[in-house]
């Protein structure tokens, strides 16, 4: 736990002088506190478990994360010195399309929640793409039926938890994701617990209307998803109950998907506004206002917010599944760093990468390439090359990812990018900041303050009782803390460029049937 | 000239033989190794083990090398550092609005490491990577009163940037002293004419300077007309600067 640098004293106790956040994330819950500027006051968290009973799977213990969730608020609070009655409101923000299905009547989860992550249904979707309701899920929620999504989950609790499909026929389990399963909780739980989720988070399950925002009975047919088990679906912006616990008698004003959260952080209200999260993985989203933008290179529409008595604003979306995460697999598996941050160190004792391109195509090739049976490669290699040489290529396969992501996006929304508003973790890392600036050609600016999750979060709940009057406000909240200029020269980014395409070429086809060294087949 | 230190040989013989045997050892035994009496033998293991050069298993309550050793020749990574800092400096600049930079120390020059913008939206130059002279900044009072430096004030090309700028070495040695003495250090107009900066130091270990963070601004949003820092400035410097160090001694 960390301790403020200055904290802000209230003015008077109950004065509803700040907004609280939580941010439940993969690894981590963190609760965060705001003031009217959107300055951070406090922050605590709490990591917990992450379970993998066999290869592929990844579940959390939702129990864990609810527990955590009522370690983390007194303590942000009691760093900020302050009460629950000086908060106007909290906020959600939470990791996607995780999956929790709990008993309603005793409040405990009926198995454990499976992740994001986890690969289980990957077989049944393939099933379903292959069936006759495939086109019928990509015309009416906006998306290809893919594992990553959480109703496919859903339908694997439903065939594999003894007596669950009646009992949700009856109402007594409730669905949701992270967010819904927090809200129910902290608004009472079996004691007259609400039972919402908000449109982002619902526009990740595959089975709303990503139109009229609401279930629809022809998806949940398509799954045999009982409608009994399902959360109303709610704006972002929104009083959906009262604390009773945790936060006594804080109104909970908002919740969000976290990368939508970031979205909203970030202050991107106006069409063709666009940021990068850097984390573990990459999120690009960009604002296409109340258009859907249906793209041809597998990128994602999404539901960006939607605020009372006001269209929805949508978000087209492109994802890269290994940034942060290559840092780790090189400080982790070839234990070429201590830290992650050292990377930054070992990659600026050379000029270039020697020559040498790294892609990490672990579990395939994403957006927009969607390549399966393509695996990483490390090419180029001379004995020119050192350790510092590899560094830089892990941090330039994050760049030129971005750089395809923002290619893919300005070609299916037809909306050139004039700069990228970036923020997560690896913005602090400057090199790897000034790579994407020179190979994207384009400015990169990080805000002030990079916690654009939580302050995404907050933000809604604050604008659902009027802490904020409007998105405006917001806006000027918004400061450039930092500003990469691009420094590369067109001949040398064409050349760079060239030599990760032929890279990428080499990742193509590397799995065939009955491989033995494919990783899936050896882990099981 | 004195002679060997008793208590340090020990010590040392101590460490030697706990770095050479593959189990933990009992006090005991330890002290019968060293042909020393029991009491003088648990005397240098608790002080070495206060600083992090053994450690006792918790069960048996037996003694073995500790991690401190290992680390006493590595300095901290510069990168780790920023990564440690970033989210305190950002909170710095918006609490002040004044411009954040993380300073260490490179050869005779300060190397800034992290620059945060005056949170104001004006047009801004990233400063990364920027070296600045010791002796008219305020990150090099800090950098010189608390780092380990190997430079010495004496050594400095002292260069005039201002006609504030300090250019004889007694003057900078007593605004090192100063420096060190009050924990924190200013710079009034001494490298660019109206813009003033204060520093404090970030600390590892056993109080040893690794960087200095410093606000810098317009006079007028620094310092009093009498050339004070403003109010409150100060105070939210030195705890931003005391929460980094704090943050540098969590694990990684």
């Amino acid at each position: 736990m960390t301790r403020p640098a200055t904290p802000d004293r209230p003015v008077r106790p109950g004065a509803r002088t700040h907004v609280a956040a939580i941010d439940q994330g993969t690894t981590s819950t963190r609760c965060l506190i705001f003031d009217r500027r959107g300055r951070m006051v406090a922050v605590a968290q709490h990591e917990h478990q992450q379970h993998f009973p066999r290869p592929g799977w990844a579940e959390h213990d939702a129990a864990e994360i609810w527990v955590n969730t009522l370690r983390v608020l007194p303590e942000a609070l009691l760093q900020a010195g302050l009460q629950p009655s000086d908060l106007a409101a909290v906020g959600i923000a939470n990791q996607r399309e995780t999956t929790v299905v709990w008993d309603r009547a005793t409040g405990h989860p009926v198995a454990p929640a499976i992740t994001w992550q986890d690969t289980r249904t990957s077989e049944m979707v393939e099933e379903l793409n292959r069936g006759p309701s495939a086109d019928l899920f990509r015309e009416v929620c906006g998306l290809t039926p893919a594992g990553y999504f959480a109703a496919p989950r859903l339908r694997w609790l439903l065939d594999h938890v003894p007596d669950l499909p009646r009992r949700a026929r009856l109402g007594e389990v409730a669905f949701g994701t992270v967010e819904s399963w927090l809200i129910w909780n902290l608004t009472g739980g079996p004691d007259g617990g609400v039972h919402v989720t908000d449109v982002t988070n619902a526009s990740r399950t595959m089975l709303m209307d990503i139109r009229t925002l609401d279930w629809d009975q022809r998806l949940l047919d398509a799954l045999d998803i009982p409608r009994e088990i399902l959360p109303e679906i709610r704006p972002n912006a929104q009083v959906y109950g009262t604390c009773r616990v945790g936060l006594p008698g804080v109104p909970i004003g908002g919740a969000f998907g976290d990368q939508q959260a970031a979205l909203f952080g970030q202050t991107c209200f106006a069409a063709g506004e666009a940021k990068c999260t850097y984390g573990t993985g990459a999120f690009l989203l960009m604002n296409t206002g109340e258009r859907i933008v249906t793209s041809d290179h597998g990128l994602i529409s999404t539901v960006a917010y939607a605020l009372d008595d006001q269209p929805p604003r949508y978000a087209i979306e492109g994802s890269i599944a290994v940034a942060g995460a290559l840092v780790q697999w090189f400080r982790d598996s070839l234990e070429m760093i201590r830290s992650a941050p050292e990377i930054e160190t070992l990659a600026r004792r050379v000029e270039d990468n020697g020559g040498c391109y790294i892609v990490p195509a672990f579990a395939g090739l994403f957006a927009p390439r969607w390549q399966p049976d393509a695996r990483g490669v490390v090419v180029g290699l001379t004995s020119f090359v050192t350790r510092s040489h590899l560094a830089r290529a892990v941090l330039e396969a994050t760049a030129w990812q971005t750089a395809e992501v923002v290619e893919a996006m300005a070609a299916d929304t037809g909306i050139a990018f004039t700069g990228l508003k970036v923020d997560g973790g690896m913005t602090a890392n400057h090199l790897l900041m000034q790579q994407v600036a020179d190979v994207l050609a384009l400015p990169v600016e990080r805000p002030l303050m990079a916690e654009s999750v939580s302050l995404g979060a907050a933000y809604a709940a604050g604008l659902a009782v009027d802490y904020w009057p409007d998105l405006e406000v917001l806006r000027d909240n918004w400061h450039q803390a930092a500003r990469w200029e691009p420094a590369m020269s067109a001949a040398l980014r064409r050349r760079e460029r060239a030599g990760w395409d032929r890279a990428v070429e080499r990742t193509l086809g590397w799995v065939v049937d009955g491989d033995p060294v494919t990783p899936a087949r050896r882990g099981s | 000239m004195s002679g060997p230190i008793q208590s340090i040989e020990r010590a040392a013989a101590v460490l030697h033989f706990l770095g050479a045997v593959p189990e933990p050892v009992a006090l005991g035994d330890l002290a019968r190794a060293l042909g020393l009496p029991k009491p003088t033998t648990h005397g240098i293991v608790r002080t070495l083990l206060g600083v992090g050069f053994v450690v006792q298993d918790p069960e048996s309550g037996h003694y073995a090398i500790g991690g401190g050793l290992t680390r006493l020749g590595e300095t901290l990574d510069p990168h780790l550092l920023r990564s440690r800092a970033a989210n305190w400096a950002d909170g710095l600049a918006a609490r002040t609005g004044l411009e954040v930079q993380l300073g260490i120390l490179s050869g005779s020059a300060v190397e800034l490491l992290h620059h945060v913008f005056r949170p104001d939206d004006s047009p801004q130059r990233l400063r990364v990577g920027e070296l600045q002279p010791l002796h008219a900044t305020a990150l090099g009072l800090a950098l010189l009163a608390f780092s380990p430096a190997a430079v010495r004030p004496r050594d400095l090309v002292m260069t005039a940037y201002t006609p504030a700028t300090v250019t004889r070495a007694l003057d900078l040695t007593r605004a090192v002293q100063q420096t060190a003495r009050r924990g924190w250090s200013l710079a009034d107009g001494t490298y660019r004419p109206g813009v003033a900066a204060l520093a404090a130091p970030i600390r590892h270990h056993v109080g040893v300077g690794v960087g200095a963070l410093a606000v810098v601004g317009l006079r007028e949003r620094v310092l009093t007309p009498a050339g004070e820092p403003l109010p409150g400035l100060l105070e939210q410097l030195v705890a931003a600067g005391s929460a980094i160090s704090d943050r540098l001694e969590e694990r990684l």
